[in-house]
């Protein structure tokens, strides 16, 4: 059902009374073309795309929960395309081009908000660690701008600039970077791939994916066996407990990445924030909450909740540099399950077995990824060739050495 | 018009203490025991705040932190805080409190036009809308949105209070001190095990503060005292009042908030405002109670519609009839209670109105009373005006009132059960969520537990708290629990009046109301949590506490499913919102972190110098001699100086490591990628430690200080990750080894003298028997020596400037006395102490590689050090570094960039791209890691990686920084830029 | 969470560092496919729902490396013992 002008107004005089289900309750089908595991942001996503750019309709996402039950309903929002290495540069960009026609193309209004992505720098070093990533972005016609001191003033006034314990010497500012609202964003894919004939089955879980003579045939789910020429492992934190059934080892681990939001208040916060002394962001949502995170819970976990270290640490760095936030109070925190890789970067790519294709590896950066990640993971599954903003994101890269270590941390996950 | 609803006797305020307070400007007069709320109450203000959304006029729904209604922005300047519960604020003398959300004034707010657009602003409007033309949702429709938006404003000024983190163990946590949470703690005390108490109110009690009750012989109010007296001589007991425990982590951790100083205007001096905690408890026992349920009716939000439980409270424990002719809407036997509690205050009881057809209970005498109808609606604005209820035969009438007591059962606070992922079970016997899975060592006591009689409750609590300390090996006596006075708690819940006319509320602080679940429900929003995100019910500030199993009922019936089969969304942490101020404790301003500062900070200080942050460190960055000289004129002096004549640094920050035993040399050469177990005893060796990825991670230097004792040192940056990662390798890796190891960067001051005259410097210094002439003492020597007459040191010829250069170690309770009798012996050789700049100067000159090179990105081979690298042996990461794309050789490497103007100010972080080149990914070739401007060749200079570069040489290429707008011509050329066949530093 | 080190005790998880999984055996450098043992060693993880074995280092504490028994669906701790067989030996 289209949203239009006319839609809206006709349905307030109506009482809201016509609205149609905006997506459907199908019964599996016996067989698929292709097979999406994973109803988050990047299955749904993956599943619009190949529909839309490569007019697959008979595929399936199969959802072991309700869609958008895991990260894309998790995350604290950020869009951004702000990399320093070649290999996710053209990527992210891509992804924030799709992000900035995203409610057009879906007809259905994400509310993502170019409001600004800055990156505070505490020290000469950091200032030219940012120069670089700015420098590398530019590069690929990407805008960037370095701040000094008195421009990060002037967006935003209220940090603490005079009695900080690592001073903000300035920030690399991204414009075109914002926030979105995350639910809105799988249901947006999921209504547009709905709409398309896309099977979104919800509540079905896939238990074993079946290989036969190195190609796969089709996954056992909660519902029974659904055969499918093509299957996609879209499962982000889970991603390594499905790809196992499969017989695959990857290089990924499974950590808790915790998430907060703070009471409405008025307007405060105007662009997104992070501060370079530590590992925090934050950003003000629409309707009023500071939405924030930090590091990672350091250890793994399936559990998605974390542990009061990690919520002191994060809400320390939050007062590290706005101290005038403390009599706001804390409303939730949460945790997600981050399918952290060995280089910090992510992976859409063949796996070895005919027919099966995966996309892991987000760590913390999946959410704004989520319109390129579907995107690119669409072309691979329809054309069997990565699509040419991916060609890094390769399973081989730690074989072969072209890792994408933005942090230059190593392999070891938790440190991305 | 003081007080006009105040009882005359009664409740348990201290009618001696008045205290006078402010609400939007008017001055009110309460007693001390009051909150605002019921204060506010007692002189009969009834509009106390505005809707988030619709802007509807709301009173106070509860009188407790469930409260979605009655926020309020409360204190002022600095200590203005928002969204504060006026049933949670305890009043004190000047409390200064103003409404929030509207505009121009609480009583008329234009932000109430949003109620007649209500039609458009159904669930999930947003989604809808706002998307033409596609460069208005930034310019226009957010920002109204965003305005719109949000509750209390901000503060904008650093909170001049302090806040606190604690540690607290205990055998037993009890949550909530009502009846169960006493009984438990009374049972577990007098067994010796250690108790906390802890209850987010002021007094302990719970319902008993706000229902009269017989307990045994005595009423229950005796009977809190009795035992709060007894809980009290226990020294293993600690009571907590105002402390809500907001979290339920691993393995018994419990986060707990105190209100150490909220209930007077400002802290005394020295105390905090609020602590945070964090318990360690063996057993917890959930005492929490239970949060009565609204109705969801026509107009359910006015004010002076109220929980019936909320108004007993303000009646039996405040002295406060908030209405005074009250309509009671029950679908529980509880109203009659209400009612007569009323009764007893002297209000009039307009109705009692149950919608339950065959309710048994009687009516207190003369009410009318009318069985199985229902409220269709409230009248009146800005208060209730009266009520519209349709009867069972259907007929319709208005009724009298000016309140509304809502009686629907009671949902059981399970909330901290489902901080460890449990999620509750839906029964059907007590119609309430009942804990599902608890969190390991938690037991949950009381109407907690859906059991909501007194006498159940009791039962529970001393069994509880019995089996609890039980477990831990306690011997706890049983208690049996006293007989209490009879109650009736039968009820059939009502989840909405269907008839309804008007806005019925399910949230009300989200302004959800019962049709936007409808709406969501008929869109597919089926799953809870997809009409929760679609809806926004439950997501306020109040977590949906009173607001949730309503809307879960709703989307039930909307859907055909029963209350098992919708199930419930789960509540995170907090409880109720934590202050992130009391979060981050004294971690804030300077406090942040710790600060390091070297043993020659305080002489620094008085010489002046500008300090600059090098992790925790604080480090000299350049000494200016006079106030206004520049970094760069300082530098530049430093560098000079120390080149033609002596200079001296503190590098205590390196990190340091004294290595033991009999196989640390086979260590060594497993960890660098050198070979050290040929050191000889008295050398030092230059080391490159990798990751096992490949990749560098650290430099530094190691002597063999003896046969079987070595000292490492590490970059400052690296000490701590070289440490874990040394001690993994021994550990883990190969614990056979006969090394012992451990950190002594603290206990040793370093200096490193440097220039032509440093020895000249250190003979003055070094005690006469150390023969310290260049032959005896050569370029990478090591020893133990004694100094200015028999102090220890260690003394390194080891040189980063490139000069003829010592570090010089000493411990480090010597360090200030060493860096002032180092000044003053080089005082007659012109020394000059040199800062952070001027090292990173002399560094680069010499082309060695620092903390912009050494960024986990580069290889020995990027480096150019692969000769560092042995062929002969394995290391940690030598394998990893052999994988292709480390051999290509298109990989960018280790060069030095020159200007073609000298004058051209390099930068970091630039890229490189050819002349003529446009700027893409393809065509980048590097980049610039670190730049200088050398004293010695009077020009910038700058190292950086160069696709190609040891084979462009002398090319000429761009040095382009978009960020920072300029451009340069550079010529690659060699790293060393100053005295490459390094004769100055064996000089 | 609390991490019972062996050494010290039961201590809150600041106090300790988190590494990974544990039993994984640094190859041989002169195998003939050390470098595929390599790349295995270094990047390829168990990364298991449910009962694991972990490194900890107790950082702020004894510093000990520690092997965890811990289920990363519930963080249930079942176990803990020092990592160097040495270190376990001389402390029985």
């Amino acid at each position: 059902m289209h949203y239009s002008v006319f839609s809206i107004i006709s349905q307030a005089f109506k009482g809201q009374k016509d609205w149609k289900p905006v997506w459907r309750y199908p019964e599996p089908k016996a067989e698929y073309d292709m097979l999406i595991i994973g109803g988050g942001g990047h299955g749904l996503a993956t599943a619009y795309y190949l529909a839309k750019n490569h007019g697959y309709t008979n595929i399936a996402v199969i959802e072991k929960n309700y869609l958008g039950s895991g990260s894309v309903g998790r995350n604290t929002t950020i869009v951004r395309s702000n990399y320093q290495e070649p290999g996710n540069i053209p990527f992210y960009e891509h992804s924030l081009k799709l992000w900035e026609g995203l409610e057009q193309d879906l007809n259905y209004n994400a509310m993502m908000s170019q409001r600004g992505v800055l990156n505070l720098y505490h020290s000469d070093s950091q200032r030219d660690d940012y120069a670089r990533r700015g420098n590398a972005m530019m590069m690929h016609g990407v805008r960037a701008d370095l701040l000094n001191r008195e421009q990060v003033r002037e967006v935003v006034p209220f940090l603490d600039f005079d009695n900080a314990r690592f001073p903000i010497h300035g920030g690399l500012m991204q414009w075109r970077g914002g926030t979105a609202r995350h639910d809105a964003v799988a249901w947006g894919f999921a209504r547009g791939a709905d709409s398309r004939g896309v099977d979104i089955l919800q509540n079905t879980e896939a238990k074993q994916i079946r290989v036969e003579n190195g190609r796969v045939t089709g996954v056992e789910t909660s519902r029974g066996f659904i055969k499918a020429k093509k299957v996609g492992i879209v499962a982000a934190g889970n991603t390594t407990r499905i790809a196992e059934t499969a017989g695959l080892r990857l290089p990924i681990e499974s950590y808790v990445l915790q998430a907060f939001v703070s009471e409405a208040i008025k307007p405060l916060i105007p662009c997104v924030v992070t501060f370079g002394a530590g590992h925090f962001y934050i950003s003000q949502s629409d309707k009023g909450g500071l939405v924030f995170g930090a590091s990672l819970d350091y250890y793994t976990s399936y559990a998605a909740r974390g542990n009061l270290p990690g919520v002191e640490d994060t809400i320390e760095e939050a007062m590290a540099i706005m101290p005038s936030i403390s009599r706001v109070k804390l409303l939730r925190h949460w945790g997600g399950i981050m399918d952290m890789s060995m280089d910090g970067s992510p992976i859409i790519d063949k796996t070895g077995i005919d027919g099966l294709y995966i996309n892991c590896g987000w760590c913390y950066g999946g959410f704004k990824a989520t319109p390129a990640s579907g995107y690119c993971l669409a072309h691979l599954m329809a054309t069997d060739e990565s699509h040419p903003v991916a060609t890094a994101l390769k399973l081989n890269r730690f074989e072969t050495g072209h890792v994408i270590d933005e942090a230059g941390t190593g392999a070891q996950p938790n440190l991305h | 018009m003081k007080n006009s609803n105040r009882l005359a006797s009664g409740g348990l305020i201290d009618r001696a203490k008045p205290l006078s307070f402010q609400f939007d400007g008017k001055t009110y007069q309460g007693y001390a025991g009051d909150t605002l709320a019921s204060a506010l109450l007692a002189n009969n203000v009834q509009l106390v705040a505005r809707s988030f959304k619709y802007h509807r006029p709301r009173g106070v729904l509860t009188a407790g932190s469930e409260e979605p209604n009655a926020l309020v922005e409360l204190r002022t300047g600095a200590r203005h805080e928002p969204n504060v519960r006026a049933t949670m604020a305890e009043l004190y003398e000047g409390l200064n409190a103003r409404s929030q959300n509207r505009w121009p004034s609480l009583a008329f707010d234009l932000g109430a036009v949003n109620s007649l657009l209500s039609p458009f602003f159904a669930a999930g409007f947003y989604y809808k809308t706002f998307m033409w033309p596609a460069a208005f949702w930034e310019k226009v429709y957010e920002p109204l949105i965003r305005r719109a938006a949000g509750l209390g404003k901000p503060p904008l000024s650093d909170d001049p209070d302090s806040y606190e983190k604690a540690f607290a163990h205990c055998d037993l946590l009890v949550i909530g001190a009502g009846p169960a949470g006493l009984a438990a703690a009374l049972t577990a005390a007098r067994s010796g095990a250690r108790v906390i108490l802890a209850d987010e109110g002021p007094m302990l009690g719970g319902r008993l503060l706000s229902d009269r009750r017989i307990i045994g012989n005595q009423s229950g109010l005796d009977w809190v005292k009795a035992i709060e007296a007894e809980l009290g001589s226990f020294p293993n007991v600690r009571i907590m009042p105002r402390t809500t425990i907001f979290g339920v982590y691993d393995h018994g951790v419990y986060g707990a908030l105190e209100r150490v100083n909220d209930h007077v205007a400002t802290p005394p001096a020295h105390e905090p405002r609020q602590r945070a905690y964090r318990i360690y408890a063996k057993r917890a026992v959930l005492a929490a109670g239970a949060i009565e349920r609204p109705h969801v009716f026509g107009n359910n939000d006015r004010p002076g519609v109220m929980l019936g439980s909320a108004m007993r409270t303000y009646l039996n424990r405040y002295a406060v009839v908030p209405t005074k002719r009250v309509a009671i809407f029950t679908s529980s036997d509880e109203g009659y209670a209400t009612a007569q509690d009323l009764i007893n205050a002297g209000a009039s009881v307009q109705a009692i109105i149950d919608s339950r057809k065959d309710a048994t209970i009687s009516a207190p005498k003369d009410v009318p009373y009318f069985k199985g109808a229902k409220i269709l609606r409230a009248l009146g604005n800005r208060q209730v005006q009266g009520v519209e209820i349709e009867l069972a035969d259907g007929s319709t009438r208005i009724l009298d009132c000016d309140g509304v007591a809502m009686s629907n059962g009671w949902n059981p606070a399970v909330h901290l059960t489902c901080h460890q992922g449990g999620r509750p079970v839906w029964d059907d016997k007590t119609n309430a969520f009942l804990p599902g899975k608890l969190p390991a060592g938690l037991s949950v006591a009381g109407a907690a537990q859906g059991h909501f009689s007194l006498k159940d409750t009791l039962t529970d609590g001393f069994r509880l708290g019995a089996s609890a300390v039980d477990d831990l090996g306690f011997k706890a006596h049983a208690i049996a629990a006293p007989d209490t006075d009879p109650e009736s708690l039968a009820h059939i819940p009502l989840w909405r009046v269907k008839t309804s006319k008007g806005k019925c509320f399910v949230d009300f602080q989200h302004d959800v109301t019962d049709t936007d679940i409808e709406l969501a429900n008929r869109e597919g929003f089926r799953s809870v949590e997809h009409m929760k995100r679609y809806t926004t019910l439950g997501m306020a500030t109040d977590q949906g506490k009173t607001s949730n199993i309503s809307g879960l009922a709703i989307l039930g019936e909307a859907s055909g499913r029963s209350m098992a089969e919708v199930g419930t969304t789960i509540f995170r942490p907090p409880y109720t919102p934590v202050a992130l101020g009391a979060l981050a404790g004294h971690h804030v301003h300077k406090g942040f972190r710790p600060t390091r500062l070297t043993p020659s900070h305080q002489w620094a200080e008085e010489q002046g110098a500008v300090f600059m942050e090098t992790g925790l460190w604080l480090r000299a960055q350049y000494f200016p001699k006079k106030k206004n000289e520049s970094w760069l004129d300082a530098m530049n002096r430093e560098v000079e100086i120390t080149r033609s004549k002596v200079g001296v640094c503190d590098v205590s920050t390196l990190g340091k490591i004294d290595l033991q035993g009999k196989d640390v040399g086979t260590f060594l050469d497993r960890v660098y990628t050198g070979t050290f177990s040929t050191l000889p005893v008295g050398k030092v060796r230059y080391g490159l430690m990798m990751r096992e990825d490949g990749f560098v991670q650290d430099d530094g230097t190691t002597a063999r200080l003896s046969e079987n004792r070595w000292l490492m040192t590490t970059t400052t940056a690296g000490a701590g990750k070289v440490m874990a990662h040394l001690e993994f390798c021994h550990q883990v890796l190969w614990p056979e080894l006969d090394i012992a190891f451990t950190s002594v960067t603290e206990q040793w001051a370093q200096y490193s003298i440097a220039g032509p005259h440093a020895r000249d410097v250190l003979k003055k210094l070094v005690d006469p028997q150390h023969d310290m002439s260049n032959e005896a003492f050569t370029y990478m020597a090591c020893g133990a020596i004694t100094i200015c007459n028999g102090i220890p040191a260690r003394l390194f010829r080891i040189s980063f400037s490139g000069e003829l250069a010592y570090e010089i170690g000493v411990p480090n309770r010597y360090g200030d006395a060493l860096i002032r009798a180092i000044m003053k012996a080089g005082e007659e050789f012109g020394i000059t102490p040199y800062g952070l700049e001027a090292l990173s100067t002399m560094r680069i000159e010499k082309g060695h590689v620092a903390g912009g090179e050494l960024n986990g990105q580069t290889t020995p081979r990027d480096l150019g050090l692969i000769k560092m690298v042995s062929q002969k042996k394995d290391c940690i990461g030598k394998h990893m570094s052999e994988r292709p794309a480390m051999l290509d050789a298109d990989r960018p490497i280790f060069v030095g960039l020159k200007p073609k103007n000298p004058q051209a100010k390099l930068t970091g972080g630039a890229h490189f791209l050819d002349k003529g080149a446009k700027p893409s990914l393809d065509n980048d070739l590097g980049h610039m890691m670190s730049v200088a401007y050398s004293p010695m060749l009077k020009s910038w200079i700058g190292l950086g990686i160069v696709k190609r570069g040891r084979e462009r040489i002398g090319d000429t290429i761009r040095a382009v920084d978009f960020v920072r707008g300029t451009e340069f011509e550079v010529e690659i050329c060699d790293p060393v830029f100053f005295d490459p066949q390094g004769e100055r530093l064996r000089g | 969470m609390r991490i019972p080190c062996p050494f010290c005790g039961p201590r809150d998880s600041q106090e300790f560092s988190f590494l990974g999984q544990t039993g994984l055996k640094r190859p041989d450098p002169n195998a003939p496919d050390a470098q595929k043992q390599f790349h295995d060693y270094v990047h390829i993880r168990d990364n298991k729902a449910g009962l694991t074995k972990e490194l900890w280092l107790h950082a702020n504490g004894c510093r000990s490396w520690i092997v965890v028994e811990r289920n990363t669906l519930t963080h249930e701790i079942t176990g803990s013992e020092f990592a160097s067989p040495l270190t376990k030996e001389a402390a029985q």
